[in-house]
């Protein structure tokens, strides 16, 4: 009994960390630019596609093609930055959300739509020569696969870290967020300040998409269900904090898990917007996010 | 150096700057001095880039940067220190240094600028560790000059540099610019406090309703019957 109530843990903490890796692309966007964009799961479900053709055609690697996944990424991002986000982006904050959810929840229909024309609605996975593989610790199953998934959102959490805290581009990142008028006040163009964070969080959507291909499946309309974790996650971990909105991901795992098992599987989706809501009356700023915020 | 040729510019559909014309020459410190809502920063904000003029022109040092974003206008060498400072509360004080000087032209420059600041205000460099969002509002007023100056202004624009803070503080400060302006760098500082700003200043500016109503040499304002019943409480 034990035994299974610590491998449903393991296996909830390890899709955890994907809807963290995918919720910290979404709030990297919205804690910089205040774009709030709900096709973020559409982006990630194009990620998942990439890796799964890039293995399907030319026999790649998933773990292997990530650049390739990840540059992919990149191109659609910089399109539908320039196309469609780059003119709300200098909207009053309130009208930037209002703006972006209609035209997010457009694109949501076109992107889920044209991957259901390219690519039918079939339910697609990766299955490599190691996908059943997994090590035992203790009795308890770590299938390689969702491992390298974990081990990969903390490399990308990691490198985004130091990339912010280190770096020359990334404390211009952290000085928008605070100010953009004093940023670009000290030279800062905030312009290309705000396309590199739209740019980051499609990349990090991508390597998300790429991993649930490897350990679960992808399909056309699988878009609004990360983009809706990613929003609970966000708002569980609070913004501006993406340690927390990672921990907050794996919370959401594990709380997905532990209600299937013990309660009831058909009560697996309820339980984060439950949450969700808790968290919102009772702690709006977030688990980890501090209290008051900065406007 | 800069040169504010007859602008006019609009918040929406209401016009906030009449024709407004002004002149920094350089090594000089120019005061722009008004009542609250007059226009002034208004003005900064249309020289800075950060709002589009409708009319007019604006040169600095005879390139024309009526059309050009905040960030290449401070690349070609005009600073602003924004109203209240607008220091980076979350980061500590030696990275809000560092960022002044992100420009292409400045950072080259980094550690000369740094030390050019600390040997201005040697309290920044006591505290360049700490967060900025626990500095006093006295040191936040100096990171914030501290920042600009470390993007090698050729022109540093002042918004209140004296809003806040206590009346010592206020002629400290004061003395700080001076001696700012002393060191080559011109000035254009934009006060409520009329009376410091036109000691100080070698001219100013008066604004009032988005245009500009008088001009003199500093002290000379100070003695304008006009000025002394509107700003200094004194009844001609």
């Amino acid at each position: 009994m034990v035994e299974a109530v610590v491998q449903n843990l393991v296996f909830g903490i390890l899709l955890g960390a994907l809807y963290g890796l995918a919720a910290v692309g979404i709030a990297m966007v919205f804690g910089v630019t205040k774009l709030l964009n709900v096709a973020h799961g559409e982006l990630l479900m194009f990620g998942g596609y990439a890796s799964f053709w890039l293995f399907k055609l030319l026999d790649l690697d998933p773990f292997l093609s990530l650049p390739l996944t990840i540059i992919f990424l990149l191109l659609i991002g910089a399109v539908l930055y320039q196309l469609l986000f780059v003119r709300m982006v200098k909207m009053p904050e309130e009208e930037k959300i209002k703006n972006t959810m209609l035209v997010g929840f457009g694109l949501t229909l076109i992107l889920s739509n044209t991957a259901l024309l390219l690519w039918t609605a079939d339910d697609r996975s990766i299955t490599t020569s190691y996908s059943g593989a997994a090590f035992t610790i203790l009795g308890i199953r770590f299938p390689y696969v969702r491992v390298a998934g974990l081990v990969i959102s903390l490399i990308c959490l990691f490198a985004l870290q130091q990339f912010l805290r280190r770096t020359y581009t990334g404390k211009a990142i952290r000085a928008t967020v605070e100010d953009w008028e004093a940023a670009s006040a000290v030279g800062i163009d905030v312009h290309k300040v705000y396309l590199l964070s739209f740019l980051i969080g499609t990349a990090l959507a991508g390597v998300a998409g790429a991993m649930v291909s490897v350990s679960f499946t992808i399909e056309p309309a699988m878009g609004m269900h990360w983009t809706l974790k990613s929003l609970i996650v966000m708002v569980l971990g609070g913004v501006g904090n993406f340690m927390g909105t990672f921990v907050g991901g794996i919370l959401l795992g594990a709380t997905e898990s532990a209600t299937a098992f013990f309660i009831s599987g058909n009560y697996r989706q309820v339980v984060g917007l439950v949450l969700f809501l808790l968290i919102l009356i009772f702690r709006p700023q977030g688990l980890f996010g501090a209290k008051g915020g900065k406007q | 150096m800069l040169k504010v040729n007859d602008i006019n510019a609009f918040y929406g559909d209401l016009q906030a700057l009449w024709g407004i014309s002004l002149q920094v020459d350089e090594g000089e410190l120019v005061a722009l001095i008004g009542p609250n809502g007059a226009g002034k920063t208004t003005t900064l904000k249309v020289i800075t880039g950060l709002l589009k003029l409708a009319t007019g022109s604006i040169e600095f040092l005879d390139n024309d940067i009526s059309k050009a974003t905040a960030h290449k206008i401070v690349e070609m060498g005009i600073s602003q220190v924004p109203e209240g400072g607008r220091v980076f509360a979350g980061m500590s004080v030696l990275e809000n240094l560092e960022l002044g000087a992100f420009v292409p032209e400045a950072r080259p420059f980094k550690d000369e600028s740094l030390e050019r600041v600390y040997k201005i205000f040697p309290r920044l460099e006591e505290r360049q560790s700490q967060l900025a969002g626990t500095l006093s509002g006295g040191e936040r007023q100096m990171l914030a000059i501290g920042r600009a100056l470390m993007t090698k202004p050729k022109l540093l624009i002042l918004d209140e540099p004296s809003f806040g803070l206590a009346p010592i503080l206020v002629q400290q400060m004061f003395e700080m610019i001076e001696e700012i302006n002393k060191q080559g760098v011109t000035v254009l500082l934009v006060e409520q406090n009329v009376r410091a700003a036109c000691e100080l200043a070698q001219r100013a500016y008066v604004i009032e309703n988005g245009q500009i109503v008088g001009e003199g040499q500093g002290d000379d304002l100070l003695s304008f019957e006009a000025i002394r019943s509107a700003y200094l409480g004194e009844k001609g």
